[in-house]
């Protein structure tokens, strides 16, 4: 039997199969083609202070490989996120993770701290990363001695483990890592989007109406597995990997740069079954390269 | 409920200037869609699927009809699909038109160009109904014209192009009073020409179809959204619409 369990902080996971943030609302339309329960964990869509709408239409645009989005954290804010969609999830076995995203620092903290309320949520992922919003979010994710400030005021207000996600939007990924996890993080998340541009020949002017948006899909897997690779050389918590992974080849390569689980975006846009069909395919594409489990191909790439 | 389903294709021909209508089979999907709903159609190489109205459903022969324009690569490599070969879809998507079956009444259908196609099945449903159909169908050229003999056989119908080629001269509006006396009235077409038309009949109930660049095409993404007139919120294209009450959402 191929063993696909894997514990980290806050989270016993019955295989490391989970839909990334924000590209799977909170659960309900994917529960219609399967059981959620399947699913290693489920991270919510970012949820911030209050109710936030998003940012103005077109919101994506179609890449090589890939897509564009800046939705612009549209979500009902904490307080609903709370009281509607983290008892519906809670019905499945499945573990809940929580993205948490603000603008400034008492945004974060509340958020955070809103989750204290429910015991449905087993661990946060702390969004410093958003490239789509105005204020906050993304300055939060390029600085360091900023990083490590929120994760540390984000780490005050909860119980939970925090997972910091990080930016690939930075010149020295290695350096984040390291000071988010000095600030107490429990775990990291990488990497978010990578910021693009589309320009729209027919009106000459940027398709996306933010002008920019993060890219997404396959087009990034290479970017993001070079940078587990470098992080998880330098820090000693486990890494929750995503970028582009449509396939259980995918999830092995993740795996072997180092990632301990790993979240599943933009695939589950033009394949609504992609995670149960990767879980599916695992053990065998496991076993096909000489593993039994899945922490046992855990950074075995890094040379 | 939507759901991923395999389309076997049995007809493909180019009916117009850059226009493909698309005969597919499965029984699910012409057995549960309504007028107005679409399919999310996967496309070999591409990272999003297409969204593609329903223009026809035949039940009995478990054919949906899909009529669709090459605009870009994904309904370009669309249009070298042949019989025989297959399609990857979900669907039945989305809200249709909502067909009031009570009173018997007149309904006006006004389409621009590629948002001619929901409403074919939508008047064949009404007419099904013993609605009295008009329509009024605007292109931009003679040889982008399609569907005219279909919507004939439905009741008296009006084919206006912006450049005199065809028919009526100038834009779907200009023809509206001509078509004289209607009680309820569906549209579907490019942006501009749906807040003329409903800035136009503010007086009149209507429903509407809208388009946007969509994600997911579940309502999980939230990329298509159109604001609501209420209270700045939002509302979903792909799962609260595509179809909406013509003054529900600010165009
Ligand atoms: C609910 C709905 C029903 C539709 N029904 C029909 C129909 O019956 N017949 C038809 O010809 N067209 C229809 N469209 C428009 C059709 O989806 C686009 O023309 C098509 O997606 C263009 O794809 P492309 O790859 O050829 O173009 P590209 O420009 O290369 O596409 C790039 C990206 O933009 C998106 N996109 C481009 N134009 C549109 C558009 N107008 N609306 C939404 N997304 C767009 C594409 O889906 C893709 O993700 C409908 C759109 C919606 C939202």
């Amino acid at each position: 039997m191929t063993n696909l369990a894997i514990n980290l902080p806050g989270l016993e996971l019955k295989n490391p199969i989970m839909p990334a943030s924000g590209c799977f609302a909170f659960g309900r339309e994917y529960s219609e083609f399967y059981d959620l329960s399947k699913l290693g964990a489920v991270i919510m869509k970012a949820a911030t202070g209050t109710e936030r709408f998003g940012n103005p239409t077109p919101r994506v645009a179609e890449t090589a490989s890939g897509m564009l989005n800046a939705i612009g954290l549209q979500n009902p804010g904490v307080e609903k996120i709370i009281e509607k969609e983290v008892p519906f999830l809670g019905q499945y076995d499945t573990s809940i993770i929580a993205n948490v995203a603000g603008s400034t620092l008492e945004e974060y903290e509340k958020v955070a701290a809103a989750f204290n309320q429910t015991d449905q949520v087993h661990a946060l992922e702390l969004n410093i990363s958003c490239p789509n919003v105005k204020e906050g979010g993304i300055q939060f994710g390029t600085d360091p001695s900023m990083a490590a400030k929120v994760t540390e005021t984000v780490k005050n207000a909860s119980q939970l483990p925090v997972y910091v996600k990080l930016s690939p939007n930075v010149t020295n990924i290695v350096e984040m890592a390291k000071a988010v996890e000095l600030a107490g993080a429990d775990g990291l998340s990488m990497i978010n989007t990578i910021t693009g541009m589309q320009i729209h020949l027919p009106t000459k002017k940027p398709l996306i109406a933010n002008k920019t948006g993060g890219l997404s899909g396959p087009a990034i897997k290479p970017v993001a597995i070079r940078m587990i690779y470098e992080v998880k050389q330098h820090v000693s918590i486990p890494i929750i990997g995503m970028g582009g992974i449509s396939n259980a080849e995918d999830v092995l390569e993740f795996l072997l740069a180092g990632a301990s689980a790993v979240a599943v975006g933009t695939a589950n846009f033009s394949n609504p079954f992609v995670c149960p069909e990767i879980i599916d395919a695992l053990p065998e594409t496991l076993n096909r390269y000489g593993f039994d489990s899945v922490e046992d191909a855990i950074g075995k790439g890094i040379m | 409920m939507i759901k991923k389903e395999t389309m076997l294709i049995k007809f493909v021909e180019q009916i117009a200037l850059d226009t493909i209508e698309m005969v597919v089979e499965n029984a699910y999907i012409s057995k549960t869609a309504i007028p107005g709903q679409f399919l999310h159609v996967a496309v070999d190489g591409q990272t999003l699927r297409r969204p593609i109205s329903i223009a026809d459903i035949n039940r009995e022969k478990e054919t949906i009809t899909l009529l669709f324009k090459i605009v870009g690569s994904g309904t370009a490599k669309l249009a070298t699909l042949k019989p025989g070969m297959s399609m990857d879809v979900l669907g039945p998507s989305g809200n249709g038109f909502q067909i009031v079956d009570k009173e018997p009444s007149t309904i006006l259908l006004i389409g621009g160009g590629i948002g001619v196609p929901p409403l074919y099945y939508l008047g064949k449903t009404l007419a099904e109904k013993n609605k009295e159909i008009i329509s009024i169908l605007g292109f931009q050229t003679e040889k982008s014209v399609f569907y005219e003999e279909k919507f004939s056989s439905l009741g008296r119908t009006y084919i206006v192009t912006n450049d005199g080629s065809y028919g009526e001269t100038g834009f779907v509006t200009d023809v509206i009073e001509k078509a004289g006396q209607f009680d309820r009235y569906y549209s579907c077409g490019p942006v501009p020409m749906l807040k003329a038309i409903t800035a136009k009949l503010v007086d009149k109930p209507g429903m509407i179809s809208l388009e946007e660049r969509m994600g997911c095409g579940v309502g999980a993404c939230m990329a298509c959204v159109i604001p609501t007139d209420s209270n700045g919120g939002y509302k979903k294209i792909c799962s609260d619409g595509p179809v909406f009450h013509a003054q529900e959402v600010s165009l």
